[in-house]
Protein backbone atom coordinates (compact mmCIF):
# COMPACT_ATOMS: atom_id res chain seq x y z
CA UNK A 1 0.00 0.00 0.00
CA UNK A 2 1.39 3.51 -0.84
CA UNK A 3 1.44 6.09 1.64
CA UNK A 4 0.61 9.50 2.04
CA UNK A 5 3.46 11.81 3.12
CA UNK A 6 2.42 13.56 6.81
CA UNK A 7 1.04 17.02 6.54
CA UNK A 8 3.29 19.81 7.50
CA UNK A 9 2.96 20.24 11.60
CA UNK A 10 -0.40 22.26 12.49
CA UNK A 11 0.11 25.72 12.56
CA UNK A 12 2.75 25.62 10.27
CA UNK A 13 1.85 26.22 6.22
CA UNK A 14 3.95 23.92 3.85
CA UNK A 15 6.38 25.06 2.05
CA UNK A 16 6.20 28.93 3.45
CA UNK A 17 7.33 30.39 6.69
CA UNK A 18 5.59 30.45 9.80
CA UNK A 19 3.95 33.87 10.12
CA UNK A 20 5.39 33.71 13.95
CA UNK A 21 8.76 35.15 12.16
CA UNK A 22 6.05 38.73 11.37
CA UNK A 23 5.79 41.00 13.83
CA UNK A 24 1.93 41.13 15.48
CA UNK A 25 1.97 44.91 13.69
CA UNK A 26 2.94 43.70 10.48
CA UNK A 27 0.31 40.87 10.02
CA UNK A 28 -2.00 43.31 11.21
CA UNK A 29 -1.79 46.22 8.92
CA UNK A 30 -3.57 45.99 5.39
CA UNK A 31 -1.58 46.37 2.43
CA UNK A 32 -3.81 48.85 -0.25
CA UNK A 33 -5.11 46.49 -3.26
CA UNK A 34 -7.29 47.95 -6.02
CA UNK A 35 -9.97 45.97 -7.65
CA UNK A 36 -9.11 45.00 -11.14
CA UNK A 37 -12.45 43.95 -11.74
CA UNK A 38 -15.49 42.72 -9.43
CA UNK A 39 -18.29 40.21 -11.18
CA UNK A 40 -21.15 38.61 -10.16
CA UNK A 41 -21.59 34.60 -10.10
CA UNK A 42 -24.59 33.61 -9.12
CA UNK A 43 -28.15 35.84 -7.57
CA UNK A 44 -26.23 35.90 -3.84
CA UNK A 45 -22.11 34.94 -4.73
CA UNK A 46 -19.64 37.53 -6.46
CA UNK A 47 -15.88 37.08 -7.78
CA UNK A 48 -13.52 40.04 -6.79
CA UNK A 49 -9.88 40.39 -8.84
CA UNK A 50 -7.17 42.60 -6.70
CA UNK A 51 -4.00 44.03 -7.67
CA UNK A 52 -1.39 45.63 -4.77
CA UNK A 53 -1.51 49.67 -5.17
CA UNK A 54 1.41 50.74 -6.74
CA UNK A 55 1.96 47.88 -9.08
CA UNK A 56 4.42 44.97 -7.62
CA UNK A 57 3.50 41.40 -7.52
CA UNK A 58 0.53 39.93 -4.58
CA UNK A 59 2.36 38.11 -1.42
CA UNK A 60 2.80 34.78 -2.28
CA UNK A 61 0.11 32.01 -1.11
CA UNK A 62 -0.76 28.58 -1.05
CA UNK A 63 -3.93 26.89 -2.40
CA UNK A 64 -6.23 26.67 0.55
CA UNK A 65 -4.83 30.00 2.64
CA UNK A 66 -6.91 32.94 2.92
CA UNK A 67 -6.77 36.89 2.96
CA UNK A 68 -8.08 39.13 5.68
CA UNK A 69 -10.55 41.70 3.22
CA UNK A 70 -11.22 45.42 4.74
CA UNK A 71 -13.89 47.08 3.22
CA UNK A 72 -12.69 50.39 4.63
CA UNK A 73 -15.33 51.71 7.25
CA UNK A 74 -17.34 48.55 7.19
CA UNK A 75 -14.85 45.82 8.46
CA UNK A 76 -12.90 42.95 7.98
CA UNK A 77 -13.78 39.24 6.81
CA UNK A 78 -11.86 36.01 6.11
CA UNK A 79 -12.13 34.84 2.43
CA UNK A 80 -10.37 31.96 0.99
CA UNK A 81 -8.75 32.75 -2.12
CA UNK A 82 -9.99 31.09 -4.77
CA UNK A 83 -8.05 32.18 -7.69
CA UNK A 84 -5.14 30.56 -10.10
CA UNK A 85 -1.60 30.24 -7.67
CA UNK A 86 -0.02 31.08 -10.93
CA UNK A 87 -2.17 34.33 -11.43
CA UNK A 88 -0.61 37.51 -10.64
CA UNK A 89 -4.02 38.66 -9.85
CA UNK A 90 -5.31 37.92 -6.10
CA UNK A 91 -8.91 36.50 -6.71
CA UNK A 92 -11.53 36.10 -4.14
CA UNK A 93 -15.48 34.75 -4.41
CA UNK A 94 -17.30 35.08 -1.63
CA UNK A 95 -21.17 35.02 -0.63
CA UNK A 96 -22.94 38.87 0.15
CA UNK A 97 -24.79 37.95 3.13
CA UNK A 98 -23.52 40.05 5.97
CA UNK A 99 -22.56 44.20 5.99
CA UNK A 100 -19.09 43.62 5.12
CA UNK A 101 -19.86 41.15 2.12
CA UNK A 102 -22.98 43.36 0.86
CA UNK A 103 -20.99 46.88 1.04
CA UNK A 104 -18.01 44.77 -0.89
CA UNK A 105 -20.67 43.36 -3.81
CA UNK A 106 -21.62 46.93 -4.18
CA UNK A 107 -17.52 48.05 -5.08
CA UNK A 108 -16.22 49.22 -8.10
CA UNK A 109 -12.98 48.23 -10.65
CA UNK A 110 -10.54 50.66 -9.15
CA UNK A 111 -12.26 50.89 -5.60
CA UNK A 112 -9.31 50.07 -2.62
CA UNK A 113 -9.97 47.54 -0.44
CA UNK A 114 -7.07 45.87 2.15
CA UNK A 115 -5.74 43.00 2.35
CA UNK A 116 -4.01 41.30 5.27
CA UNK A 117 -2.51 37.79 4.85
CA UNK A 118 -2.06 35.00 3.46
CA UNK A 119 -2.61 32.80 6.46
CA UNK A 120 -3.92 29.30 7.47
CA UNK A 121 -2.67 25.60 6.11
CA UNK A 122 -2.80 25.06 2.15
CA UNK A 123 -3.78 21.86 0.41
CA UNK A 124 -2.22 19.17 0.57
CA UNK A 125 -0.80 19.04 -2.67
CA UNK A 126 2.34 17.83 -2.51
CA UNK A 127 1.43 15.11 -0.27
CA UNK A 128 -1.42 14.23 -3.25
CA UNK A 129 1.47 13.75 -6.02
CA UNK A 130 1.58 9.96 -7.41
CA UNK A 131 -2.45 9.31 -5.86
CA UNK A 132 -5.94 10.01 -7.27
CA UNK A 133 -7.38 12.82 -5.65
CA UNK A 134 -11.32 13.38 -4.80
CA UNK A 135 -12.56 16.62 -4.79
CA UNK A 136 -15.78 17.25 -3.34
CA UNK A 137 -17.18 20.64 -3.24
CA UNK A 138 -20.66 21.88 -1.99
CA UNK A 139 -22.33 25.30 -2.48
CA UNK A 140 -19.26 28.07 -1.75
CA UNK A 141 -17.00 25.77 -0.88
CA UNK A 142 -16.18 25.20 -4.42
CA UNK A 143 -14.17 28.33 -4.67
CA UNK A 144 -11.36 27.62 -1.87
CA UNK A 145 -11.46 24.29 -3.77
CA UNK A 146 -10.97 26.10 -7.18
CA UNK A 147 -7.60 27.02 -6.48
CA UNK A 148 -6.36 23.66 -5.70
CA UNK A 149 -7.63 22.01 -8.75
CA UNK A 150 -5.92 24.72 -10.58
CA UNK A 151 -2.58 23.58 -8.63
CA UNK A 152 -3.63 19.80 -10.04
CA UNK A 153 -4.39 20.97 -13.34
CA UNK A 154 -1.17 22.69 -13.75
CA UNK A 155 0.97 19.92 -12.85
CA UNK A 156 -1.68 17.08 -13.80
CA UNK A 157 1.01 14.06 -14.79
CA UNK A 158 1.87 14.21 -10.96
CA UNK A 159 -1.70 12.86 -10.16
CA UNK A 160 -3.71 9.67 -10.58
CA UNK A 161 -7.23 10.09 -11.25
CA UNK A 162 -8.24 13.60 -10.83
CA UNK A 163 -12.08 13.92 -9.88
CA UNK A 164 -14.25 16.58 -9.21
CA UNK A 165 -18.03 15.97 -7.39
CA UNK A 166 -19.65 19.36 -6.90
CA UNK A 167 -23.02 19.99 -4.99
CA UNK A 168 -25.08 22.69 -4.75
CA UNK A 169 -28.62 23.91 -3.93
CA UNK A 170 -30.10 23.93 -7.29
CA UNK A 171 -29.22 24.81 -10.77
CA UNK A 172 -29.09 28.68 -10.15
CA UNK A 173 -26.31 28.31 -7.81
CA UNK A 174 -23.89 26.61 -9.27
CA UNK A 175 -20.44 28.19 -9.10
CA UNK A 176 -18.46 28.86 -11.60
CA UNK A 177 -20.48 27.71 -14.68
CA UNK A 178 -18.66 28.28 -17.24
CA UNK A 179 -15.05 26.62 -15.85
CA UNK A 180 -16.90 23.59 -14.60
CA UNK A 181 -18.19 22.79 -18.44
CA UNK A 182 -14.88 23.56 -19.75
CA UNK A 183 -13.59 21.18 -17.23
CA UNK A 184 -15.64 18.89 -18.19
CA UNK A 185 -14.51 18.68 -21.92
CA UNK A 186 -10.96 17.56 -20.70
CA UNK A 187 -10.30 14.38 -20.85
CA UNK A 188 -8.01 13.96 -17.77
CA UNK A 189 -10.21 15.54 -14.95
CA UNK A 190 -13.59 13.86 -13.90
CA UNK A 191 -16.34 16.06 -12.75
CA UNK A 192 -19.59 15.14 -11.60
CA UNK A 193 -22.20 18.27 -10.39
CA UNK A 194 -25.65 17.64 -8.75
CA UNK A 195 -28.00 19.71 -7.27
CA UNK A 196 -30.09 18.81 -3.76
CA UNK A 197 -33.49 20.20 -5.74
CA UNK A 198 -33.91 20.53 -9.35
CA UNK A 199 -36.65 20.99 -12.23
CA UNK A 200 -37.58 18.41 -14.63
CA UNK A 201 -35.66 21.25 -17.30
CA UNK A 202 -32.40 20.12 -15.29
CA UNK A 203 -31.09 17.25 -17.04
CA UNK A 204 -27.95 16.69 -14.37
CA UNK A 205 -27.90 14.60 -11.54
CA UNK A 206 -30.04 15.26 -8.83
CA UNK A 207 -29.26 14.56 -5.41
CA UNK A 208 -27.08 15.64 -2.35
CA UNK A 209 -23.58 15.67 -2.95
CA UNK A 210 -22.17 12.52 -0.79
CA UNK A 211 -24.19 10.10 -3.32
CA UNK A 212 -21.88 11.18 -5.95
CA UNK A 213 -19.03 9.70 -3.98
CA UNK A 214 -19.96 5.71 -4.54
CA UNK A 215 -19.30 5.73 -8.37
CA UNK A 216 -16.76 8.00 -8.70
CA UNK A 217 -13.87 6.78 -10.18
CA UNK A 218 -10.47 7.01 -7.84
CA UNK A 219 -9.23 3.99 -6.35
CA UNK A 220 -9.85 4.56 -2.77
CA UNK A 221 -6.73 3.14 -0.81
CA UNK A 222 -4.48 4.90 -3.45
CA UNK A 223 -6.85 7.82 -2.81
CA UNK A 224 -6.45 11.34 -1.44
CA UNK A 225 -9.44 13.37 -0.75
CA UNK A 226 -10.35 17.42 -0.14
CA UNK A 227 -13.62 18.19 1.04
CA UNK A 228 -14.69 22.25 1.83
CA UNK A 229 -18.71 22.94 2.36
CA UNK A 230 -20.72 23.39 4.74
CA UNK A 231 -19.88 21.51 8.05
CA UNK A 232 -22.42 18.81 7.73
CA UNK A 233 -21.86 18.65 4.27
CA UNK A 234 -18.04 18.06 5.50
CA UNK A 235 -19.13 15.25 7.88
CA UNK A 236 -20.84 12.82 5.92
CA UNK A 237 -19.08 13.30 2.54
CA UNK A 238 -15.98 12.34 5.27
CA UNK A 239 -18.22 9.48 6.24
CA UNK A 240 -19.01 8.57 3.08
CA UNK A 241 -15.46 8.53 1.62
CA UNK A 242 -14.64 6.22 4.69
CA UNK A 243 -17.31 3.72 3.91
CA UNK A 244 -15.64 3.72 -0.07
CA UNK A 245 -12.32 2.60 1.56
CA UNK A 246 -10.26 6.55 2.03
CA UNK A 247 -8.42 6.34 5.25
CA UNK A 248 -9.32 9.20 7.67
CA UNK A 249 -6.00 10.47 7.02
CA UNK A 250 -5.90 11.04 3.60
CA UNK A 251 -9.34 13.31 3.54
CA UNK A 252 -8.51 16.74 4.15
CA UNK A 253 -11.26 19.31 4.90
CA UNK A 254 -10.99 23.25 5.24
CA UNK A 255 -13.12 24.58 8.07
CA UNK A 256 -14.65 27.84 9.02
CA UNK A 257 -15.28 29.53 11.92
CA UNK A 258 -15.58 33.34 13.31
CA UNK A 259 -11.57 34.36 12.50
CA UNK A 260 -10.83 38.08 12.98
CA UNK A 261 -7.19 38.40 14.10
CA UNK A 262 -6.22 35.33 11.38
CA UNK A 263 -3.28 34.65 13.57
CA UNK A 264 -4.32 32.97 16.57
CA UNK A 265 -4.06 36.09 19.12
CA UNK A 266 -7.84 36.84 19.91
CA UNK A 267 -9.16 33.18 19.54
CA UNK A 268 -12.54 33.95 18.02
CA UNK A 269 -11.94 31.25 15.94
CA UNK A 270 -11.18 27.87 18.88
CA UNK A 271 -12.15 24.78 17.51
CA UNK A 272 -11.62 22.00 20.60
CA UNK A 273 -7.96 22.62 20.96
CA UNK A 274 -7.42 24.02 17.44
CA UNK A 275 -7.25 27.72 16.48
CA UNK A 276 -8.75 27.72 12.47
CA UNK A 277 -6.82 30.72 11.39
CA UNK A 278 -4.04 29.70 12.96
CA UNK A 279 -3.80 25.22 12.87
CA UNK A 280 -6.60 25.39 9.87
CA UNK A 281 -8.27 26.18 8.04
CA UNK A 282 -7.19 22.95 5.82
CA UNK A 283 -6.86 20.22 8.67
CA UNK A 284 -6.69 16.44 7.98
CA UNK A 285 -9.79 14.85 8.87
CA UNK A 286 -8.83 12.32 11.64
CA UNK A 287 -7.69 15.79 13.11
CA UNK A 288 -11.32 17.36 13.38
CA UNK A 289 -14.05 14.97 12.91
CA UNK A 290 -14.33 13.92 16.19
CA UNK A 291 -14.86 17.72 17.38
CA UNK A 292 -17.13 18.12 14.26
CA UNK A 293 -19.81 16.31 15.60
CA UNK A 294 -19.62 17.08 19.43
CA UNK A 295 -22.08 19.68 20.25
CA UNK A 296 -20.47 22.01 23.07
CA UNK A 297 -17.73 22.85 20.48
CA UNK B 1 -25.85 -18.42 -16.76
CA UNK B 2 -28.72 -17.24 -19.30
CA UNK B 3 -28.11 -13.19 -20.66
CA UNK B 4 -30.79 -11.94 -17.94
CA UNK B 5 -28.47 -13.94 -15.27
CA UNK B 6 -25.29 -12.39 -16.68
CA UNK B 7 -26.68 -8.64 -16.51
CA UNK B 8 -27.92 -9.11 -12.99
CA UNK B 9 -24.68 -11.06 -11.92
CA UNK B 10 -22.94 -8.12 -13.41
CA UNK B 11 -24.98 -5.07 -11.54
CA UNK B 12 -23.43 -3.98 -8.73
CA UNK B 13 -26.22 -3.96 -6.37
CA UNK B 14 -26.53 -8.16 -6.99
CA UNK B 15 -22.75 -8.59 -7.06
CA UNK B 16 -21.48 -11.26 -5.05
CA UNK B 17 -25.30 -12.89 -5.20
CA UNK B 18 -25.33 -17.03 -5.35
CA UNK B 19 -25.67 -18.23 -8.79
CA UNK B 20 -28.70 -20.29 -7.89
CA UNK B 21 -29.95 -16.67 -6.26
CA UNK B 22 -29.04 -15.05 -9.16
CA UNK B 23 -31.49 -17.91 -11.31
CA UNK B 24 -34.39 -17.38 -9.36
CA UNK B 25 -34.21 -13.50 -9.72
CA UNK B 26 -33.58 -14.28 -13.47
CA UNK B 27 -36.60 -15.94 -13.50
CA UNK B 28 -38.46 -12.61 -12.22
CA UNK B 29 -36.74 -10.64 -14.50
CA UNK B 30 -37.52 -8.53 -17.68
CA UNK B 31 -35.65 -6.42 -19.69
CA UNK B 32 -36.86 -2.98 -20.11
CA UNK B 33 -35.92 0.55 -22.53
CA UNK B 34 -37.33 3.51 -21.65
CA UNK B 35 -37.31 6.90 -23.91
CA UNK B 36 -36.37 10.21 -22.34
CA UNK B 37 -39.11 11.61 -20.57
CA UNK B 38 -40.83 8.61 -20.34
CA UNK B 39 -42.87 7.86 -17.06
CA UNK B 40 -41.59 4.52 -15.45
CA UNK B 41 -44.17 4.37 -12.68
CA UNK B 42 -46.40 7.60 -11.50
CA UNK B 43 -46.92 8.25 -7.76
CA UNK B 44 -49.58 6.40 -6.02
CA UNK B 45 -49.88 3.60 -9.07
CA UNK B 46 -49.70 0.29 -7.70
CA UNK B 47 -45.48 -0.68 -7.43
CA UNK B 48 -45.61 -3.93 -9.48
CA UNK B 49 -41.96 -4.22 -10.30
CA UNK B 50 -38.85 -2.47 -9.53
CA UNK B 51 -35.78 -2.05 -11.38
CA UNK B 52 -31.67 -2.38 -11.53
CA UNK B 53 -30.89 0.51 -13.94
CA UNK B 54 -28.01 -0.78 -16.67
CA UNK B 55 -27.92 2.71 -18.73
CA UNK B 56 -28.94 5.77 -18.38
CA UNK B 57 -30.99 8.21 -15.94
CA UNK B 58 -34.06 7.98 -14.04
CA UNK B 59 -35.27 11.35 -11.76
CA UNK B 60 -36.98 10.13 -9.23
CA UNK B 61 -39.77 13.08 -8.91
CA UNK B 62 -43.00 14.26 -6.52
CA UNK B 63 -45.98 17.00 -7.67
CA UNK B 64 -46.11 20.36 -5.55
CA UNK B 65 -48.67 22.76 -5.35
CA UNK B 66 -46.14 25.68 -6.04
CA UNK B 67 -43.52 24.27 -8.67
CA UNK B 68 -45.31 21.31 -10.57
CA UNK B 69 -42.90 18.07 -10.91
CA UNK B 70 -39.90 18.55 -8.27
CA UNK B 71 -37.11 16.00 -8.98
CA UNK B 72 -35.82 14.42 -5.73
CA UNK B 73 -32.96 12.35 -6.67
CA UNK B 74 -31.74 10.87 -10.03
CA UNK B 75 -30.31 7.73 -10.32
CA UNK B 76 -28.03 6.13 -12.89
CA UNK B 77 -25.94 2.96 -13.84
CA UNK B 78 -25.73 0.78 -11.31
CA UNK B 79 -28.16 1.89 -8.78
CA UNK B 80 -31.40 0.30 -7.95
CA UNK B 81 -34.55 1.58 -8.51
CA UNK B 82 -38.12 1.38 -5.83
CA UNK B 83 -38.67 0.04 -2.92
CA UNK B 84 -42.62 0.56 -2.46
CA UNK B 85 -42.69 -2.77 -3.83
CA UNK B 86 -41.50 -4.62 -0.42
CA UNK B 87 -43.74 -3.10 2.53
CA UNK B 88 -47.52 -2.68 1.70
CA UNK B 89 -49.71 -1.04 0.64
CA UNK B 90 -47.23 -1.67 -2.30
CA UNK B 91 -47.74 2.03 -3.74
CA UNK B 92 -44.96 3.91 -5.70
CA UNK B 93 -44.36 7.26 -3.07
CA UNK B 94 -42.79 9.12 -6.30
CA UNK B 95 -42.83 9.15 -9.72
CA UNK B 96 -39.60 8.05 -11.85
CA UNK B 97 -39.42 9.01 -15.84
CA UNK B 98 -36.32 8.75 -17.81
CA UNK B 99 -33.94 11.67 -18.35
CA UNK B 100 -32.52 10.15 -20.90
CA UNK B 101 -32.56 6.95 -23.32
CA UNK B 102 -32.75 3.74 -20.43
CA UNK B 103 -31.94 0.64 -20.26
CA UNK B 104 -33.21 -1.56 -16.99
CA UNK B 105 -33.86 -4.93 -15.93
CA UNK B 106 -37.30 -5.18 -14.73
CA UNK B 107 -38.13 -6.58 -11.53
CA UNK B 108 -41.63 -8.63 -10.91
CA UNK B 109 -42.51 -7.68 -7.43
CA UNK B 110 -45.23 -10.09 -6.93
CA UNK B 111 -42.52 -12.89 -8.35
CA UNK B 112 -40.02 -11.57 -6.05
CA UNK B 113 -42.04 -11.37 -3.01
CA UNK B 114 -43.03 -15.06 -3.28
CA UNK B 115 -39.64 -16.13 -3.85
CA UNK B 116 -38.34 -14.43 -0.92
CA UNK B 117 -40.89 -15.81 1.37
CA UNK B 118 -40.25 -19.38 -0.25
CA UNK B 119 -36.88 -19.52 0.32
CA UNK B 120 -35.87 -17.28 3.53
CA UNK B 121 -31.76 -17.28 2.69
CA UNK B 122 -32.56 -15.89 -0.05
CA UNK B 123 -35.58 -13.51 1.13
CA UNK B 124 -32.61 -12.22 3.82
CA UNK B 125 -30.11 -11.31 0.85
CA UNK B 126 -32.64 -9.42 -1.03
CA UNK B 127 -34.21 -7.52 2.22
CA UNK B 128 -30.41 -7.16 3.59
CA UNK B 129 -29.31 -4.90 0.24
CA UNK B 130 -32.26 -3.18 -0.34
CA UNK B 131 -32.01 -1.86 3.62
CA UNK B 132 -28.18 -0.88 2.67
CA UNK B 133 -30.45 1.38 -0.15
CA UNK B 134 -32.88 2.57 2.16
CA UNK B 135 -30.27 3.69 4.94
CA UNK B 136 -28.03 5.43 2.37
CA UNK B 137 -31.55 7.37 0.52
CA UNK B 138 -32.55 7.81 4.34
CA UNK B 139 -29.45 9.55 4.86
CA UNK B 140 -29.40 11.53 1.43
CA UNK B 141 -32.80 13.01 2.68
CA UNK B 142 -31.96 14.10 6.17
CA UNK B 143 -29.13 15.75 4.30
CA UNK B 144 -31.51 17.40 1.68
CA UNK B 145 -34.04 18.04 4.21
CA UNK B 146 -30.88 20.12 6.37
CA UNK B 147 -30.95 22.98 3.29
CA UNK B 148 -27.51 23.02 4.23
CA UNK B 149 -26.05 24.84 1.37
CA UNK B 150 -28.87 28.06 2.79
CA UNK B 151 -27.08 30.62 4.59
CA UNK B 152 -28.64 31.22 8.26
CA UNK B 153 -28.40 34.52 9.46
Amino acid sequence: MSTVAEPPPVGMPAGRPPRASASAGEVMRPALHRIRRLRRETHDTFTVELQPEGGGPCAPWLPGQFNMLYVFGVGEIPISISGDPQSPVLVHTTRAVGRVTNEMSALRAGDVVGVRGPFGTPWPLEAARGHDVAVVAGGIGLAPLRSALYGLLANRGDYGNVVLLYGTRSPQDILYRHELERWRARFDLEVHVTVDRGLPSWHGNVGVVTTLIHKAPFTPRQAVAMICGPEVMIRYSGLELQRRGVEAERIYVSMERNMKCAVGFCGHCQFGPYFVCRDGPVFRYDQVADLASRWEV
Amino acid sequence: MNSLEQHLSEHPFFMGLRPDHLALLSGCATTTRVEGGEFLFREGQPARSFYVVRHGSVAIASITPHEGLVVIQTVGDGDVLGWSWLLPPYHWHFGAYAVEPTTLISLDAVCVRGKCEHDPVFGFEIMRRFAQVMASRLEATHLQLMNVYEHRR
